[in-house]
């Protein structure tokens, strides 16, 4: 039974599913922001992209910085927050049945969230708030930049709000039978972690503003970086959650997936819930304040429980998919069902390209980084860019991008112009982000810092400088970060077209992404009865052998620090 | 299936209200609290 007001529902022409008006709007506005934000983030990127490959060193000094600034805040706080708060709405009510809880509430969030990041990019492009997207305590900035990111952080807790609000209406309404779907279960998941980071961030922020302000005395550093950490890197996993529901959500709409096992993936969503936010201690490896046992205990033994549930996801999704395409009779040897896959079908090849970057490049580089010895090695160089531009860019904003392949026919009901540019715009980012997260690593290796304007130390006394292999590197990171603009270029005209300019589908289906035909009928039992998935088992071991080389590789690295003769 | 002879597990994946109140906890105290405690406690530098 659901829950809907009168003409507050339609039903969706495609998937038949009902769509609730109100959230409808919501997603729609959160969308829109959202990439206007991902714009002004990518126009950010290849600036500096062009600054910090040497060749070019494209910017002065006091820009960097101030880009740099800008960059993070409206790709990782804005770009992301945005677009899920609209994927929450979108999850807890037409994957529920249910209306959302209230309007009031989400005009409220989403205002004071526009108003903060309009706040926040204001102050920081006119100069007042160079102090890069962590804001390091004793760095001050204008108290309108800490006031705007506390605008964004309670506007978005306001937005979860509601979201559980729905969840909690759906409940009672009977909106639905059972168990709540699988995406719906990880978009709980994502906002329970949104509820931890939020507090974080109020509780840092509030006392930060006031010091602004000239109202109180000016906060530890040390605890400034602690409570900090529980903001910044608490947000990644509400990225990381919402990303394998979107997962998920693509796999089943591109090839018919359908979960292996609920009680398996829900428990790893629960894992993620109870322990993924502990790793935040991974920022704070080299701080003197805390101690080993804290830092030993919160970046390994009981973050590997979360790691596991990456892993559970890792085989599970693309086992799924695997299991999907086998039972369409694409059974031939251990990669048939792979190169069968809808590749054409841009939500596809998003989600699964998001997949292989996230799982091989952020999650192994991940996992190393993280551990307390190896990071003395790594920590504050160009590795860990290197590291989460895999993660979050190539693994959580690619998926997204996926999704929205999807949210402008299905949700705005225009069609996409262009569509064989849709076709490759995935490959052409995913490309450039590999080579842009490689690049970053091994220049990184080389003991090449991050957040650095010039690693040639131009007119220093004493030669400094970095030898021609990496050179080379940070040349790969440049042309990656090039080529990943065009990607993320594309995506934003083609989107913004279709929005704005696209033939509107109301009324009818959605022009299909391919999706793999069935070459098997109904009854052909032997094909569809078939649960094994030896291609991704495959995967996985390559998976595990690559991380196990890796990681080796680094330990053995650490030993040439010193040397004992 | 009636709620009793749910699976104590699956009870618990039924149970946002639960999970929300374990996954605030378990990091804040993990991370947070000791993370805090730790600072607190911390004897300040002898300067030289
Ligand atoms: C076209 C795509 C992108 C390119 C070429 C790119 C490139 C870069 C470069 C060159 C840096 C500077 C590294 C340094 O000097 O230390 C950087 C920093 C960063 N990027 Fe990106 N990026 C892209 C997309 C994204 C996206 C989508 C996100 C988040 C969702 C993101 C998050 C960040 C963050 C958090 C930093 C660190 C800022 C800081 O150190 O304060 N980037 N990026
Ligand atoms: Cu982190």
């Amino acid at each position: 039974m659901s829950n809907h007001l009168e003409n507050q529902v339609r039903t969706c022409d495609t998937t038949g599913l009902p769509v609730c008006l109100t959230a409808q709007k919501f997603i729609k506005l959160n969308g829109v922001f959202a990439v206007i934000f991902l714009l002004i983030g990518a126009i950010a990127a290849v600036l500096l992209a062009l600054t910090r490959w040497p060749a070019v060193h494209l910017l002065d000094a006091q820009w960097y910085y101030r880009i740099l600034t800008a960059h993070g805040m409206n790709m990782l706080i804005f770009w992301i927050l945005f677009i899920e708060v609209a994927i929450l709405y979108f999850a807890c009510t037409t994957l529920l049945n249910s209306r959302l809880f209230s309007k009031k509430i989400a005009w409220v969030s989403f205002v004071m969230m526009l108003v903060g990041a309009v706040m926040v990019n204001v102050i920081v492009f006119i100069g007042k708030a160079d102090v890069l997207m962590t804001s390091y305590i004793p760095l001050l900035a204008h108290p309108v930049f800490y006031l705007g990111i506390i605008l964004v952080a309670v506007g978005t807790l306001i937005g979860v709000y509601n979201f559980f609000a729905t969840v909690y209406i759906a409940k009672r309404d009977k909106t639905y039978d059972g168990s709540v779907p699988l995406v719906v279960f990880g978009a709980i998941a994502a906002a329970i972690i949104a509820v931890v980071t939020l507090l974080h961030g109020a509780v840092v922020m509030i006392p930060t503003f006031t010091w602004s302000m000239g109202w109180t005395a000016q906060p530890d550093p040390g605890w400034y970086r602690l409570i900090w950490w529980g903001l910044g890197h608490q947000s990644q996993q509400v990225n990381v959650c919402a990303m394998v529901s979107v997962w998920y959500l693509l796999a089943s709409l591109t090839t018919g997936a359908k979960p292996l096992n609920q009680a398996v993936c829900r428990s790893a969503f629960v894992l993620y819930i109870l322990f993924i936010n502990l790793a935040s201690a991974h920022h704070l490896l080299v701080d003197p304040g805390v101690g080993a046992g804290w830092k030993i205990w919160n970046t390994s033994y009981a973050m590997y429980l979360a790691v596991l549930a990456s892993m559970i996801h890792g085989f599970t999704v693309p086992a799924s998919v695997e299991i999907a395409q086998r039972a369409k009779g694409y059974v031939r040897g251990l990669f048939g069902w792979l190169t069968n896959a809808p590749w054409k079908n841009p939500g596809f090849s998003a989600f699964f390209l998001s997949l292989v970057i996230f799982g091989f490049i952020g999650g192994i580089t991940g996992v190393t980084l993280g551990t307390q010895q190896i990071n003395i090695l790594a920590h504050n160089t160009l590795r860990i860019p290197g590291h989460f531009h895999a993660t979050v860019v190539g693994g959580t904003s690619l998926a997204f991008m996926g999704l929205i392949y999807y949210v402008v026919p299905l949700i705005f009901q225009r069609e996409f112009y262009a569509r064989s540019l849709a076709i490759i715009q995935p490959y052409i980012f995913g490309i450039g982000i590999v080579m842009l997260s490689f690049g970053m690593s091994f220049a990184g290796s080389a003991g090449v810092p991050r957040r650095h304007w010039d690693v040639e130390f131009t007119g220093a006394n004493l030669a400094a400088g970095f030898d021609s292999g990496t050179h080379l590197w940070l040349g790969v990171m440049g042309i990656g970060g090039v080529l990943a603009f065009i990607g993320l270029l594309t995506f934003i005209l083609l989107t913004v077209a279709a929005v704005f300019f696209g033939k509107s589908n109301k009324g009818r289906a959605m022009t299909p992404w391919a999706t793999p035909k069935t070459l098997v009928t109904e009854g052909d039992v032997d094909a569809t009865e078939d649960h094994r998935s030896p291609g991704t088992m495959t995967l996985v071991i390559i998976l595990l052998v690559t991380f196990v080389v890796y990681y080796f590789a680094n330990w053995l690295a650490l030993t040439d620090v010193w040397h004992v003769r | 299936m009636s709620q009793d002879k749910k699976h104590p597990l699956q009870k618990l994946l039924d149970n946002p209200w639960l999970l929300l109140a374990l996954g605030v906890l378990i990091p804040v105290l993990s991370y947070t609290v000791w993370g805090w405690v730790e600072l607190a406690t911390l004897a300040p530098a002898a300067l030289p």
